[in-house]
């Protein structure tokens, strides 16, 4: 497939399957179209020509509703977090179990469990915009997880936190691949993916030139 | 009807968590409540007039349907035999309940607004007055005129007919008016609904981005906006309700005096009817907002 705006073309002969249980990261200089590439895999932007199919689904045939049922299996961290400001971050974090209509108890145990491993348990009550750069990465990655997705899209999830919450991070979503989760995480930073090769088979795919390489043997 | 009520539950019970992820907005809350409230103030006094134009259609219309007048001219020395005559018919007539001639008195206070108290009536060739009441069956008129004819030539008979359906159709027009008014301060208050709600729509543009992606389907985010405008409307439209029906409380009595304009208001059951404003404008906020919500999501891609 390929994507353009404006009549540019950002992204060209793209051919790629996430299979389940695979675990992907997604390199590229800065502004080489990561983040456009991981929109086009959850379906918020539509192919300019070739096809993207979400759990089987062409994206162009899918209603409003088929793109939100699809998106309760896709734990999505975005790059600026995109939180809804006048909640809690708990209550930010617990959003994709309401909107489904699932937060029943076990599911508000899990938060409690879930915010304590990123770390938030202190700040559960604090507005995200009072909560730094990292500890709003940490509380997206939460609400990305919380529903056990069966993919999770992860753009830069480490780029504000210390080495530490990076490592703890990465070994959550290490975690969930282990559990048969599909996971692909946009970053810059190789020292995470040397880090992450050593635990789990992972692919590393380069955007360059708005093509899509197999990048694993330079690494 | 059990997808109505579950509608209607939903409303009133609602979801804490859905109910949050809008955030509290400022002026179209005020906007929404305040015209729902304004509104609800100007159809109290709609219905006020509808069903006062309406009792005023059937008053009229009973009192001058039951009963009628019947007018003898005839030369002076022959106005008594004529009058007793005539009356002697009416007795006769079945659907007449009571005939009587009205007295020298009773004919000069009714020409005392024209010609003033001291109208030597007996002077003038004044014709003699017959008032008749029909019993609720009526007579035949079209008869009596024919007996009338025949028997008391310098008699007229006027059933009000003439004068009835001018004042039944004013009444009736001036009811009719009144609902227009209801009916469009309904499509007003609908408009202005529908545009407070596309305001916070497109003010929370926002917000229904982060909620699509968490997964929240179209339903779940209009139910959001529209529960909120829905509560609004009907809690403005309560105010406005009690503070209209207590100006309509406040105006004076219906007096003879007065007029029509006195006798504006409700009365008995009729003070029920307000009672329906609130919801109602709730029902219109429902469906405004509604609408307004599919829209504006179709184009927030």
């Amino acid at each position: 497939m390929a994507y353009g705006y404006g009549g540019a073309e950002l992204l060209s002969d793209i051919s790629l399957k996430l299979s389940p249980g695979s675990f992907h990261f997604l390199t590229g200089p800065s502004g080489s179209g990561k983040t456009t590439f991981l929109k086009l895999c959850y379906g918020a932007l539509t192919p300019t020509s070739g096809d993207v199919r979400l759990f089987g689904q062409d994206v162009r045939a899918m209603t409003r509703d088929d793109h939100a049922l699809a998106r309760r299996k896709i734990g999505v961290v975005h790059q600026d977090c995109a939180f809804l400001d006048h909640l809690p971050i708990a209550d930010n974090v617990l959003l994709p179990l309401n909107v489904s209509g699932r937060d029943d108890l076990e599911d508000v145990a899990n938060l409690k469990e879930l915010m304590g491993w990123v770390g938030l348990s202190k700040r559960a009550s604090a507005y995200p915009p009072t909560l730094s750069g990292g500890e709003r990465q940490r509380a997206a990655l939460a609400r990305a997880v919380i529903m056990s997705p069966d993919v999770v899209l992860a753009d830069e999830p480490t780029g504000n936190v210390d080495w530490e919450m990076s490592q703890r991070l990465l070994q959550l979503l290490i975690e969930l691949n282990h559990m048969g989760k599909t996971i692909m995480i946009a970053t810059h930073d190789m020292n995470l993916i040397r880090t992450a090769k050593n635990k789990v088979q992972a692919r590393v795919l380069r955007i360059a030139n708005r093509k899509l390489q197999l990048a694993g043997a330079d690494l | 009807m059990s997808q109505f009520i579950r509608v209607l539950k939903g409303l009133f019970t609602g979801d804490a968590q859905a109910d949050r992820v809008v955030p509290p907005s400022g002026f179209t809350a005020r906007l929404t409540s305040f015209a729902a409230g304004a509104m609800a103030f100007l159809t109290v006094f709609a219905l006020a007039l509808s069903l006062a134009s309406g009792r005023l259609a059937t008053k009229w219309g009973d009192d001058l349907a039951h009963s009628s007048t019947l007018r003898i001219s005839a030369p002076e020395g022959q106005m008594a035999d004529q009058t007793a005559a005539a009356l002697r018919v009416l007795e006769t007539t079945p659907g007449v309940a009571v005939a009587r001639a009205l007295t020298s008195d009773e004919q000069r206070a009714l020409l005392a607004p024209w010609f003033g108290p001291d109208l030597p009536i007996d002077a003038l060739p004044v014709p003699q007055l017959i008032e008749i009441q029909e019993t609720e069956a009526g007579y035949d008129a079209t008869g009596l005129r024919l007996r009338l004819q025949a028997e008391v030539p310098g008699a007229v008979l006027d059933d009000h007919t003439r004068w009835r359906k001018p004042l039944e159709q004013a009444a009736g027009r001036l009811r009719l008016l009144g609902w227009v008014s209801i009916l469009l301060i309904g499509a007003t208050t609908a408009t202005m609904i529908t545009l407070a709600a596309n305001a916070a729509l497109a003010a929370n543009a926002q917000v229904i981005a982060v909620l699509r992606l968490v997964g929240a389907q179209d339903g779940y985010i209009a139910r959001a906006f529209v529960r909120r405008f829905t509560l609004r409307a009907l809690t403005g439209a309560a105010i406005g309700t009690i503070v209209g029906t207590a100006a309509v409380l406040l105006l004076p009595a219906a007096q003879d005096a007065g007029g029509f304009l006195t006798g504006l208001g409700f009365q008995g059951f009729g003070w029920l009817w307000p009672v329906l404003i609130p919801p109602l404008a709730a029902v219109v906020a429902y469906f405004a907002t509604g609408a307004a919500a599919r829209r504006a999501l179709s184009e927030l891609t």
